[in-house]
């Protein structure tokens, strides 16, 4: 993945305005968080596939975190602390946050087609 | 002389930490070893560090790493195709239906699971009670044995110590080749095991060189 470039983020978002997309939401701290270290706590959520429109997208922040929020027809899709984006082979605009060892911390991706694995 | 082993884990890479020198062992007496390994570890979170993987190639990259893995292990792999942490949302009795039937064919004389309630990731405990319910299908006469291995930290407390202990300082270089060959996964995974110490090595040898398993009592 690349670190994040504002502008060409906002361009690739917009491209998918106004159309059925398909988006993975995804954040984690990992199932052995509370494992390794009694005070945390496990949290995490995904959802895959969700077939949504959205006919607002925008990336804030700067370069420590951005924010992407998407404005649905009937609501919102927010992800906080995203800093890594890629346009995948088949298309996906998959953006991302790792932490400094490169796990996976948050990620939202946006497709015309569902994700297939 | 086991007959054969069946190895029923959940992700890529729970053979090469939790079990590899068991199996490394039981290959070199020649005993034949299958992994049914349940999912491709499609939601795990160690990208590789530096990252080299994204969610979208991540279960293509831990196909790859599992089917290496064996290969070092020189185990039969059979992937089952359940998706990552969704197996506790499975109809129970589905899985281990599948398990079973697979179970009937192969005929093995003991299985390695995980202990269910006792191993921390909800996969582990899932695909364990499966795992466990399936070979409790099966007719008392032809029941492999079940070795599940916990890895809580509260299992001594809660369940005693495990009846079945192998040092696996023997097959060390096996078990490190085959911990490596999950490359996505084998830093972040050691570096949460032991923070301090920063040689792979090091690690493996501390805190890795017991394998520990609880045999399964199906009359209790």
């Amino acid at each position: 993945m690349n670190v994040i470039d504002q502008e060409k983020v906002q361009y690739e978002l917009e491209k998918f305005l106004n159309k059925d997309v398909y988006i993975h939401i995804e954040t984690t701290n990992g199932a052995y968080a509370s494992h390794h270290n009694e005070k945390a706590f496990n949290v995490g959520v995904f959802m895959r596939n969700a077939k949504v429109r959205y006919n607002q997208a925008k990336i804030v922040g700067n370069p420590t975190s951005y924010r992407v929020g998407l404005k649905t027809e009937n609501g919102w899709i927010y992800a906080e602390g995203v800093r890594e984006y890629e346009i995948d082979e088949e298309g996906h605009l998959l953006i991302a946050g790792h932490d400094q060892e490169g796990r996976l911390l948050v990620t939202l991706e946006i497709s015309e087609n569902p994700f297939v694995n | 002389m086991e007959k054969h082993v069946v190895v029923i884990l959940p992700h890529p890479d729970d053979e090469a930490f939790g079990a590899a020198g068991t199996i490394a062992r039981f290959r070199e007496e020649g005993v034949p070893v299958t992994y049914l390994c349940g999912t491709l570890g499609e939601m795990g979170r160690n990208m590789g560090n530096p990252t080299f993987a994204t969610r979208e190639t991540l279960p293509k990259i831990r196909k790859e790493e599992l089917i290496a893995a064996c290969k070092v292990l020189d185990i039969e792999l059979n992937m089952l195709g359940y998706r990552d942490k969704t197996l506790e949302f499975e109809a129970r009795e589905e899985v281990a239906k599948d398990l079973l039937a697979r179970l009937e064919k192969i005929e093995p004389s003991l299985v390695i699971t995980h202990y269910p309630d006792h191993a921390v990731h909800p996969d582990h405990n899932a695909f364990g009670a499966a795992a466990i319910e399936a070979v409790r299908l099966m007719d008392a006469e032809k029941r492999p044995k079940v070795w599940a291995q916990a890895i809580t930290n509260t299992r001594v407390e809660d369940i005693g110590e495990a009846d079945i202990s192998i040092d696996i300082t023997p097959f060390f270089e096996k078990k490190l080749a085959t911990i490596m060959a999950h490359t996505s996964q084998a830093s972040g995974v050691l570096g949460s095991i032991n923070q301090v110490a920063a040689d792979m090595e090091e690690i493996v040898k501390k805190n890795l060189s017991v394998e520990q398993f609880y045999t399964w009592n199906f009359n209790k």
